[in-house]
């Protein structure tokens, strides 16, 4: 109650336009940990691929 | 190389971008007008500022990859048209929420600024679908590249002919008539180069990714692996 009175006016909008943005961030890191897992899985496949010729 | 100084530069933008932030909400003055809503400016503006600069960049890549066919240059007018479709849906959201704060509507579309940012977005949206309809690689980075220089031309075009509209209802934060107070400008310019820092680091990130898989795709080959050539907006 007491830090709802101490806010600035319009302090909502303000932090939610940051938390947009921050979660937009959040998204796009996701994303490329998501391709990385794929790019990993692809290096142990091959891996295995020329360790099978060898 | 795209992954060699990507460690430094991102503790570089993230370090840019804190402080930016931390400035925006405890050093920059209070807006007489806005009140605190103006911090909003610190990140919303930016963002529309280096994502329309991504785009241009996205042409000027074009016209690289049309005037030497390396096809390398259509990879990355592909990715700075990508990282700056992510911003643009940044700064269509922060501003709509600056919108319903400040004049009570999420939108109004009889402003220009918000209007001609939204076509622009719009335009560049067509830009993955176009390239996805086309099969083949080379006609599809030929094509991808036209459009890329055309849209990259609309959007100077564009920003100066919203400049020269009456409607004075959206705020202007550069212009010659501007009275910012110095820091104000401060801030603003410590944002600005952390939203482009924070640019050039994903466009890098995103370029290494490509670069990674282009490779484990040739390597496949090599070994004789078979490789899905499915269809893809992404360059190959």
């Amino acid at each position: 109650m007491i830090a709802a009175n101490t806010l600035p006016d319009n302090s909502g909008y303000v932090a939610a336009a940051y938390l947009v943005f921050l979660a937009l961030l959040l998204v796009y890191v996701s994303i490329m940990a998501i391709r990385l897992a794929r790019v990993e899985r692809e290096l142990v496949e091959l891996n295995a691929d020329t360790e099978g010729r060898a | 190389m795209y992954g060699k100084g990507l460690r430094t530069l991102s503790i570089a933008t993230a370090l840019t971008l804190t402080g930016a932030f931390a400035l925006a909400l405890f050093y920059a003055p209070m807006d007489a007008d806005q009140g605190f809503l103006q911090k909003i400016f610190y990140l919303h503006v930016p963002m529309a500022i280096v994502s329309l600069c991504g785009f241009v960049a996205g042409g000027v890549f074009a016209i690289q990859h049309l005037r030497s066919g390396d096809r390398r240059h259509d990879l990355r007018s592909y990715v700075a048209i990508h990282m700056s479709l992510i911003l643009g849906v940044g700064t269509l959201v922060t501003g709509s929420i600056w919108a319903r704060a400040s004049w009570g509507h999420w939108w109004l579309w009889d402003e220009p600024t918000l209007v001609s940012f939204l076509i622009v977005f719009l335009l560049y949206a067509c830009y993955q679908p176009l390239r996805f309809a086309i099969e083949d690689p080379d006609r599809q980075a030929r094509y991808a590249s036209v459009f890329a220089i055309v849209a990259g031309a609309f959007v100077p075009l564009n920003f100066m002919v919203v400049r020269m509209a009456q409607q004075k209802v959206h705020p202007r934060v550069l212009s010659a008539s501007s009275n910012l107070p110095g820091e104000m400008w401060l801030v603003f310019i410590v944002s600005l180069l952390g939203m482009t820092l924070l640019y050039i680091t994903l466009w890098r990130y995103e370029m290494a990714a490509k670069n990674v898989r282009g490779q484990i795709r040739k390597l496949r080959r090599r070994l004789g692996a078979d490789v899905v050539a499915g269809r893809s907006a992404a360059p190959q």
